[in-house]
């Protein structure tokens, strides 16, 4: 399925931060967007996600059919990595969890509390949930963070298989993950402009004019 | 033209600029008549004494408190359907006043009980629902200060008004099934026979219009101080992003 | 404020929720409630404090009162109903910001269960670790305190119609303080005046049936509040949820 994303603009804190975004993801393809810090990539992706309104223009895809994995991996201490991962392959319908084990390389560890678990390895548990929750669209705020580079390896691989079979993925990531079907959106051209500049403004400030 | 247009924020600053001070002269001149003509040119009461004049700051006052809550949930309905900012602030305006107002409901009850009933407090079903709707007030409040993104705020306290104007009216009637109470009826309806007698009635209701302007006063000026610590926020906040 | 696609999830329907509501939905309710229970036994805390805080409530009000029976047990249904009271609010706060700080939130809010079924799971689980305990424990403490005999089925049954109350009203609250920092005072500030309706008529259900006259009314009339919460506070603490979550 096609992703269409049409002059859509977004707010952090009721503030425009981004607007007139508007590109296409194919299937099989992924997007990688890139800007310096700040520029709204993280309010970007939970836009996309549908966790909070976009000040205007449209998403063409519905928020079922995307996963969303962002900085925190939603986790619980006391769980092990399979009870972990069991319980977000049961809320998105599916059982099985064995070949996202496989995929991230937790065989070994998915008897181990998550609290035992070092920075790495959570991160692999996070991105593992992906796996299980059987959507074609993934949406990936800084998804190589507390990697190493065996692990962005891994990471990619999956991420590559996830494309080969037809799915297709929207990250914020500064690093190559040596992706042969990633383009890359930069953000910069769109910066909210402000209210000097005629771009357009919050809803509150919007209504002074 | 349309009612909503006041909802614009320039259009209020601009409409309510010139009107509130003609709010305040009305308000100020209908309480000045009522309580003067309350206090000093009625009768006393022949079995209450003197102590029954305190119906011109207790009668109103409980009036505004609970109408004050009524205002407040149908602004915050206008602000969860039509998204008007005008509304949320001045949700958010009216809560200390109607506060205010309850705990003056509650200070001139006490001090009205104190000769009436010998006690300055009673677990009177009028008087829990009132400290009840204190504690509503006071969360209502409390969430606003809480929560820092004004829009949130606006949402949540929203939210609350609507689930805790339920629940008082919820309250209201599980406290009458908790205890029947002392309090006298309500003696304003226009059909009772044991309605207050006349010369006590019209100085009381010009109080009740002094005090429903005043409150129309103070939840212009104070959705208006709203606005402009809005407005200027949100510039510091776009000061700061350039 | 709420164009296009944030319409939809701005507030109430949360239509992306329903569509894919189904077996999998189901089974998704049940695996959150499996889990919720698996935490509050292994983080333990949860259920064991609340008990502990109302043995509490039950050995200082004596202690306070002073030790004539009959004053005890004239009070006992009203302090066992508060105090169970106070015993819920004590784990309200970790039913939501647990689930917000690690994220979960987030991902229960995109995932294919609605978000009102996770506030309506999440208040279970609650009522599961704290109300029923609770509703267990009430007797012994009435013990304590005195309680005439023909109080104890009257409290166990007003309690365990009660607690779910409870635990949904305080859900809400919980939802609505999910993304303020050190927000117990004021949760408590919130859930504490909604939940006087059930303990006026839960108390007073107790209270009538130790005086020997019918407690039905009450009762009745509480297990209404109870039903009606549950029925309908979910869809305001979800849209609360989503508020917090933008």
């Amino acid at each position: 399925m096609e992703v269409r994303v049409d002059t859509l603009a977004v707010a952090r804190g009721g503030i425009p931060v981004l607007e007139g975004v508007t590109f296409r993801l194919q299937p099989g393809r992924a997007l990688i967007l890139r800007g310096p810090n700040g520029v709204g990539k993280t309010t970007l992706l939970r836009t996309i996600a549908g966790l909070q309104p976009a000040l205007e223009g449209r998403v063409s895809v519905p928020p079922e059919s995307m996963a969303y994995a962002a900085h925190a991996d939603g986790l619980k201490a006391v769980l092990t990595v399979e009870e972990n991962l069991r319980f977000w392959a049961a809320v998105h319908g599916l059982r099985d969890v064995e070949a996202a084990l496989v995929a991230m390389d937790l065989l070994s560890l998915r008897d181990r509390r998550a609290a035992n678990l070092s920075a790495g390895q959570k991160r692999r548990l996070g991105l593992a949930r992906l796996l299980v929750t059987g959507r074609a669209v993934w949406l990936l705020d800084e998804p190589t963070v507390s990697l190493d580079v065996a692990s962005v390896a891994l990471f990619g691989a999956a991420v590559r298989a996830h494309l080969a079979g037809g799915g297709s993925a929207l990250m914020a990531t500064h690093i190559d993950l040596g992706l042969a079907e990633a383009d890359v959106l930069d953000l910069e051209p769109f910066r909210a402009r402000g209210r000097v500049a005629g771009g357009r403004m919050g809803a509150f400030d919007e209504a002074f004019q | 033209m349309s009612i909503w247009e006041y909802a614009n924020p320039k259009k209020f600053m601009a409409s309510t600029g010139w009107l509130l001070p003609w709010v305040w002269g009305m308000a100020g001149l209908c309480l000045l008549v009522g309580l003067i003509w309350g206090y000093f040119f009625t009768p006393d009461d022949f079995r209450q004494g003197s102590t029954v004049k305190i119906i011109y700051l207790h009668v109103p006052s409980a009036m505004m408190a609970i109408n004050a809550w009524v205002m407040m949930l149908v602004a915050s309905l206008i602000w969860l359907i039509r998204r008007h900012h005008v509304s949320a602030l001045a949700a958010k305006a009216a809560a200390p006043v109607g506060l205010t107002f309850t705990v003056i409901a509650l200070v001139t009850g006490a001090l009205w009980g104190q000769p009436m009933w010998g006690t300055w407090w009673a677990w009177d079903p009028r008087l829990t629902s009132f400290l009840i709707l204190t504690l509503f007030y006071l969360g209502y409040i409390a969430l606003w200060q809480a929560v820092e993104n004004p829009d949130t705020a606006a949402d949540l306290t929203a939210v609350l008004c609507l689930v805790g104007s339920v629940f008082a009216l919820l309250s209201r009637y599980a406290v009458l099934f908790w205890n029947q109470g002392l309090h006298q009826g309500a003696s304003l309806s226009l059909d009772k026979e044991e309605n207050v007698a006349d010369v006590f009635w019209f100085p009381l209701l010009v109080c009740i219009a002094g005090f429903v302007l005043l409150f129309v006063a103070l939840v212009l000026m104070r959705t208006r101080t709203e606005i402009r610590a809005r407005r200027l926020q949100a510039l510091i906040a776009r000061e700061r992003l350039a | 404020m709420f164009l296009q696609r944030g319409s939809g999830r701005g507030f109430g329907c949360g239509r992306d929720g329903w569509a894919g509501f189904g077996v999998a939905g189901g089974a998704g309710m049940w695996a959150l409630l499996i889990r919720d229970l698996r935490l509050a036994v292994r983080a333990g805390g949860g259920f064991g404090l609340g008990l502990a805080f109302f043995l509490l409530v039950a050995v200082l009000v004596p202690l306070g009162v002073g030790p004539e029976g009959d004053v005890l047990g004239r009070i006992a249904p009203g302090i066992l109903w508060v105090g169970a009271l106070l015993a819920c609010l004590l784990s309200l706060d970790r039913i939501f910001a647990l689930d917000f700080e690690d994220g979960s939130l987030d991902l229960l809010a995109t995932a294919p269960i609605p978000l009102e079924g996770v506030v309506a799971v999440k208040a279970l689980a609650h009522w599961l670790v704290t109300g029923v305990p609770l509703t267990l424990a009430a007797p012994v403490l009435g013990v304590l305190l005195n309680l005439p005999a023909a109080g104890y089925g009257w409290l166990v049954l007003s309690l365990a119609l009660g607690t779910p109350a409870l635990s949904v009203i305080g859900a809400f609250g919980a939802a609505l303080v999910v993304g303020v920092k050190r927000g117990g005072l004021l949760l408590s500030l919130l859930v504490l005046p909604l939940y006087v309706p059930t303990l006026i008529f839960g108390a007073e259900a107790v209270s009538r049936g130790v005086a020997g006259q019918a407690a039905e009314v009450p009762l009745l009339l509480m297990t209404g509040i109870t039903l009606g919460a549950a029925a309908l506070l979910p869809f305001a603490a979800a849209a609360a949820i989503r508020i917090n979550l933008r």
